[in-house]
């Protein structure tokens, strides 16, 4: 049976995912004798047009990236985003809640005019997607599952429910008890509650669940004091691209 | 010699981000001969202004995912020098691990994944799955124990979680550290064959003057903080880093660049090695024998043998710290700190040269105003320049070796291009 072609191409982004892919260490060459990477720049010179499984990280953030984007779309059976600038927009929507010419004014001053930028976007927003690995960066053993899943022919599992069922497997506080404001209500699970463990809160790197409990969410702020406007500030680093959603599910109330 | 060469690599490989080389000679005369920068730009700066200080290290570590540890830290150093706080002993201790662990990796990732295989003869480091299994199964090896130091002290490989301003959220534990001090000490045989593997290999011979910057210290190799130092043997307080990072215009290009007192400069693994050569341990100053590497040494190629070096000083300077962790009281976590109005830099040695990040800050803690310079935009000119110099010595050779000549040359640098924050070289048609 001949390899799975796989190939991974990114856009505006840190490349931290795919950084965590050839993070994978222990898992690498068992990945690498089920897979064949025909397109890594990062890692690797040769390249090919001809694969299976496209993984994209990173946001559309200008009008120049479409055709390619497209390109890839037509050349992959299974196109699949990695981690949050590709998933959801990712911290590169933050500049979304500003004037753009204003963004470009800032750091680039008499020279914006050279820097084309448009609203931060995920890359679904552009063309159909398969699967989104959340997370910023991508957890590695979620990537080492849902790769698993896909060799083995079977749908790969995306969580669906919020960040406070994993966390609360873990026995740890909860982290409004220790005087914070956590996104683990809203936000989808799938790494294990990483920063809820590690001492700090969630922020919201995953994206919102697709049907937050909103009642139960204002519970809790009810019970710690707390607006909506703490939750909003705090999902604008992740979730600025879907802040209209956001603002009417809650502005429903 | 008389000679018509035209070169275009485009999204040149093997890189982080994505940079173009192009070089257009007529008869024997260089027209173009540059590396040009078509990544993305993503508008740090301007994101982060009305963030906390609590948010603003969360979110600039995302500038870039290879030295997220030391974006995070520039970022944190920034905050903390606004508000004059000092951190407390053991914060230090473990920012300076941490640290190592990012260097580790990088320069692992580095010399093995993307520069070796130029000189093993291989598109890339998987082919040498089947020719060097040993020397791939030894670089994931390092990789991972790099990568789990990370882990441990700062709760994820890429973009720390526990690190923040004033302190730590959670502290390893005394077992995590003698765990991570056993690994280590194991990890010394792949180091000495590291060396070994790399003196084996031949770096392309090629000298241009320049002038080195980096961190300044008088009792230790210096990673995380200091003032400034030139090779041409003046220094400046990291206050001051305008005066070693002048950004100008390039003509015949709306490109910027930096310069200090010559006229590029070059940061980085080169650099620290160069300056700081004494300050190294007997272990790394032996690796450094062994690997025929002399300060002050001019050869960019030798960035990839001073990065070795730079493993091998960070791998025990790792297990030193450690020791005098395991003496620090590790219960709980401090952090402890009040924002006021205020201006503040951070200055850290990442693996590919010094980052410096300065915000202005409002009496909430607000940002008002945010700057970032890094390593690779301080090392476009040098790369430029060294690609001009470099060029009309090797014209007798074919298009092929001069290509590859040239691409070996910006891998060398280790370039990091989606780090590209701030005004980059673009050339405009």
């Amino acid at each position: 049976m001949s390899k799975v072609r796989v190939a991974f191409f990114d856009f505006a982004c840190c490349e931290g995912c795919q950084l965590n892919v050839l993070n994978c260490e222990d898992k690498l060459l068992d990945i690498l004798n089920n897979i064949e990477i025909v397109n890594f720049r990062e890692a690797m010179s040769e390249a090919s047009d001809n694969y299976d499984i496209a993984f994209i990280e990173g946001s559309i953030t200008r009008e120049c990236d479409i055709p390619r984007l497209k390109k890839i779309r037509e050349n992959a059976k299974i196109l699949i985003t990695l981690g949050s600038c590709s998933s959801i927009g990712g911290v590169n929507a933050i500049k979304n809640n500003f004037d753009l010419e204003d963004v470009r004014n800032e750091v680039y001053g008499n020279q914006k005019d050279y820097f084309e930028t448009t609203l931060a976007r995920p890359i679904d927003a552009v063309v159909k997607v398969d699967y989104k690995i959340y997370g910023c960066p991508i957890h590695r053993e979620e990537f080492v599952r849902i790769i698993t899943s896909l060799l083995a022919g079977q749908q790969p599992y995306i969580p669906n429910h919020p960040v406070c069922v994993e966390c609360k497997l873990k026995d740890n506080f909860c982290v409004f008890d220790k005087g914070m404001t956590c996104l683990g209500p809203l936000t989808r699970a799938g790494c294990g509650a990483r920063c809820p463990s590690e001492g700090n809160y969630c922020v919201g790197c995953r994206g919102m669940v697709d049907e937050p409990e909103v009642n139960a969410h204002f519970d809790i702020l009810k019970k710690y004091n707390l607006s909506i406007d703490d939750i909003k500030n705090k999902f604008e680093i992740y979730y600025s691209y879907y802040r209209k959603k956001f603002e009417n599910i809650y502005n429903a109330r | 010699m008389m000679k018509d060469l035209n070169i275009s690599v485009k999204h040149l490989t093997r890189v982080e981000g994505h940079g173009n080389i192009e070089v257009d000679i007529k008869n024997g005369e260089i027209l173009k001969c540059q590396l040009d920068i078509v990544e993305a730009p993503r508008f740090f700066e301007a994101m982060v202004r009305g963030k906390s200080y609590f948010e603003v290290p969360h979110i600039t570590s995302r500038i870039c995912g290879i030295c997220s540890i030391g974006h995070t830290f520039a970022s944190i150093q920034a905050v903390e020098d606004a508000f004059d706080f000092k951190p407390d002993e053991t914060t230090m201790l473990l920012r300076k691990l941490l640290l190592h662990g990012e260097t580790l990796q990088s320069h692992t990732l580095h010399i093995y994944f993307l520069a070796a295989p130029d000189f093993l003869k291989a598109p890339s480091v998987f082919p040498l799955l089947n020719t060097h299994p040993d020397v791939v199964k030894r670089a994931l090896r390092m990789k991972w124990l790099a990568n789990y130091i990370c882990d441990k002290i700062g709760g994820r490989t890429v973009h720390p979680i526990s690190t923040r301003p004033g302190g730590f959220t959670k502290y390893p534990t005394k077992e995590s550290l003698l765990d991570l001090k056993e690994k280590l000490t194991k990890g010394i045989e792949d180091l000495n064959e590291t060396v070994k593997l790399f003196k084996t290999l031949k770096m392309p011979e090629f000298e241009r003057k320049t002038e080195f910057i980096s961190l300044k210290s008088v009792n230790e190799y210096p990673f995380y903080d200091g003032d400034l130092l030139s090779s041409e043997g003046y220094s400046v307080s990291k206050k001051e880093y305008r005066k070693v990072t002048n950004e100008f215009i390039v003509k015949h290009s709306t490109a910027k660049h930096c310069k200090a007192k010559l006229d590029s400069i070059m940061v980085g693994a080169l650099a620290r090695v160069n300056n700081n050569f004494n300050l190294l341990n007997k272990e790394a100053k032996a690796a450094a024998t062994e690997l025929n590497f002399k300060p002050i040494c001019y050869n960019p190629f030798m960035n990839n043998i001073a990065q070795l070096i730079e493993i091998v000083h960070a791998h025990y300077d790792s297990i030193r710290l450690i020791d005098l962790l395991l003496d620090c009281d590790l219960s709980t976590p401090s952090y402890d700190i009040t924002p006021k109005a205020g201006e503040g830099v951070g200055a850290v040695e990442v693996p590919r040269g010094i980052l410096y990040h300065n915000y202005i800050f409002d009496e909430k803690g607000k940002l008002v105003k945010a700057n970032c310079i890094i390593p690779t935009n301080q090392n476009l000119e040098n790369i430029d320049l060294d690609m001009k110099a470099l060029v009309p010595k090797i014209l007798d050779k074919s298009k092929e070796e001069i290509t590859l000549l040239l691409e070996m040359l910006v891998r060398a640098y280790d370039p990091c291009i989606s780090c590209s924050t701030h005004l980059l070289n673009v050339s405009f048609k």
